[in-house]
């Protein structure tokens, strides 16, 4: 266990320093740990803080701040739910209690055997084909609580 | 020895959302089977998001498109022959010809859906890097005055005239200067940027390069939001080829003028569209609005003169510079020039992307091109210009496409997004997810937004729940007047348009439920 926090640490300084020398460094190297491990752990704080010379507080303030930076880990796949108002026009409401109630889950939370993390979005810019949900980087169009039930089958 | 057949399979996200990589795989296999010469070409999309997957063949130099295509209609698609364009159930004659697209003026949009978004040889076929090319040739006060005479003004929703803009950047005095291209396409009901930017990346390079030699910026970055990855990818992709090509780099074109681009990925905060938060997101901070002044043309991006456009306006500047300043302002009417790239979502039967002069009005777009609601049900409202935009009643149908008429009944055309929605909406919950959008995306910098919106959830809850409610609709304006009064940018001061025009044309739906009404017993 304290090796494999030693190993993340040490990834997360890698990739704070890889990105160091780039002007406006931090959200590069947030997007860089969370592509990397999934989500933005606390102890990345005080060592991103560290390499780039800012205060802890000026580090978590950012991270807080991006709705799509997480802080604790996901599940295997994220379904990310448009909540905006085409896809509210074509019944986002309704697939927004079908998929919470068939993965008995709110927002911002992992179902229990840890496949799903649920996520509102506020547009996925599909909104031709709404209502819309984004499984991981895949956008599906046209989604019916059926269609949603198969794909979380997949999944 | 006969070339192969081209089929093109659009790969765009909406024609993925909807099956485009299951149908190219099955044309390939079905292809293969028959031992058919073909080349699958992953196009971008036309934009007439209905018939997708649009699968075209090019036949006799001409394109025929058939959709929309699911994977059990590829067998008896080559069954039919439509390699040589036979005839079938889902043929749709040349593409060109189809009304929707052919009541188009597609001017930004020339090559979105026609070329492979990633081939700079087709780009160039289709009158790509044209503009550029005559820009290198002209110094920056020049191409300034191309850019204003054309009449050009920010597509992203705020419609400032783009040269003057620039000419803002060009006179100040900087040795470091910045080109900024704001890609946090938020709206709902907009996808016209990330169009642009998976299906014709390299116009928005194009663009973006031509503004930078025209105020002298070595160094640009595209802002695009985390919700668009496919986007991110194309572009990274597309500058890393236009690099290689020398259209980017130290030595654009030969004109002896550098310029870079960078992708930065966005993070999922609304509020970084509005371009200040964009600047500050930018240099690594919090999305929180800066005051104004001063301005970003004078001091932006760490401090340095920027200019910072939407992707359309600085996808739009190619075609200028091509075709001259003439050619594009022919187009619209009164002070809106040029074309106004629309984009129909929600409940529609025909959404998609038309880019038409100004001057048609909606109804001709909701009717025409939108052919009403995709459930056949009654339009009772459409919201246009994004979560900030008024619901626009049907007695407004008639207003034309123009900034100014629309701003005259306290509407906007915004970023060109129009959401349908039929009449089985309910428009107080509309209004309460205006503000309680707005909750949740205030940066929290001013009050009037951060705890306005708060507010207006609870206000607009009362009401819809039947407490005092008279009181509570008063209140609610009070409100409204607050935040737009009070408000340091278009988020506070915006979110609450929609409510207001709720509360005007559509005030039967802003009031107590009768079950609400009856539990606190004032219904018998």
């Amino acid at each position: 266990m304290e090796q494999r926090s030693t190993t993340t640490e040490a990834t997360i300084r890698a990739l704070a320093e890889a990105n160091a020398g780039r002007p406006g460094a931090l959200l590069p190297i947030l997007h860089a740990i969370q592509d990397e491990l999934g989500y933005v752990p606390e102890s990345a704080v005080p060592i991103v803080a560290n390499v780039l010379n800012l205060s802890r507080a000026e580090v978590h303030g950012v991270v807080t701040f991006y709705h799509f930076f997480r802080t604790r880990p996901p599940g295997q796949h994220t379904l990310y739910l448009c909540r905006a108002e085409a896809c509210q026009s074509m019944g986002a409401r309704e697939l927004e209690r079908y998929v919470k109630d068939k993965l008995k889950i709110d927002f911002h939370e992992t179902t229990a055997d840890g496949r799903f993390s649920l996520e509102p979005v506020y547009c996925l810019g599909n909104c031709a084909c709404s209502p819309a949900v984004m499984i991981d980087e895949d956008v599906h169009g046209r989604v019916t609580p059926e269609r949603l039930e198969a794909l979380l089958g997949q999944g | 020895m006969a070339s192969k057949q081209k089929i093109f399979v659009p790969s765009d996200t909406t024609a993925r959302s909807v099956g485009a990589d299951r149908v190219a795989a099955a044309i390939r296999d079905e292809a293969a089977r028959r031992g058919a010469d073909v080349e699958i070409v992953r196009n971008g999309s036309r934009g007439l998001y209905w018939l997708e997957p649009l699968v075209e063949v090019e036949v006799g130099g001409k394109r025929l498109a058939y959709g929309p295509v699911g994977v059990d209609d590829v067998a008896s698609l080559f069954a039919a022959d439509f390699l040589t364009g036979g005839a079938h159930r889902l043929s749709l004659g040349e593409t060109e010809s189809i009304p929707y697209l052919a009541k188009q003026n597609r001017l930004t949009f020339a090559r979105v859906g026609v070329i492979d978004p990633l081939s700079i040889e087709d780009y160039r076929t289709h009158g790509g890097f044209r503009g550029l090319e005559n820009a290198a040739k002209l110094d920056g006060a020049e191409i300034v005055k191309i850019v204003t005479e054309s009449g050009l003004r920010g597509r992203g929703g705020a419609a400032f005239p783009t040269g003057i803009k620039w000419n803002t950047v060009l006179n100040a005095p900087g040795e470091q200067k910045y080109v900024v291209c704001n890609a946090d396409e938020g709206d709902s009901g907009t996808f016209a940027d990330r169009m642009i930017m998976e299906s014709d990346p390299y116009t928005l390079i194009e663009g973006m390069t031509i503004a930078g030699l025209a105020v002298g910026a070595t160094l640009g970055y595209v802002y695009i939001r985390a919700e668009y990855p496919q986007a991110i990818r194309t572009m990274r992709e597309a500058i890393a080829r236009a690099e290689a090509a020398g259209f980017l780099g130290v030595d654009v074109l030969g004109s002896g003028r550098a310029f870079h681009l960078e992708v930065r990925e966005a993070a999922g905060a609304y509020i970084c569209g509005e371009e200040t938060s964009l600047l500050e997101s930018l240099e690594g901070r919090r999305g929180m609005v800066r005051y104004r002044p001063p301005l970003p043309a004078i001091k932006g991006l760490f401090g340095k003169p920027t200019i910072v456009n939407n992707v359309i306006s600085l996808a739009t500047v190619p075609i200028i510079l091509d075709k001259g300043a003439e050619f594009y302002k022919n187009f619209g009417v009164g002070r809106s020039r040029g074309t106004l790239t629309v984009q129909l979502a929600g409940n529609v039967k025909q959404g998609g992307l038309v880019e038409i002069a100004f001057g048609h009005t909606l109804r001709e777009l909701l009717e025409d091109f939108g052919g009403g609601t995709a459930t056949g049900r009654p339009i009772r409202a459409v919201q246009a210009g994004g979560p900030l935009g008024a619901y626009i009643h049907p007695s407004k149908f008639d207003t034309p496409l123009d900034y100014e008429a629309f701003a005259a009944f306290g509407a906007m055309i915004g970023h060109g997004g129009i959401v349908v929605f039929d009449d089985t909406v309910d428009m107080g919950q509309q209004a309460r997810f205006a503000m309680e959008f707005c909750a949740i995306e205030s940066c929290g910098k001013c009050t009037p937004c951060r705890i306005g919106a708060v507010r207006g959830v609870e206000v607009i809850d009362r009401i819809l729940g039947g407490v005092n409610e008279a009181a509570n609709l008063t209140l609610l304006r009070e409100l409204c007047d607050t935040m737009i009064a009070g408000s340091l940018c278009a988020l506070g001061g915006m979110a609450p348009y929609p409510v207001l025009s709720i509360l005007d044309h559509f005030p039967e739906d802003l009031r107590a439920r009768e079950a609400q009404r009856r539990a606190v017993g004032e219904v018998a």
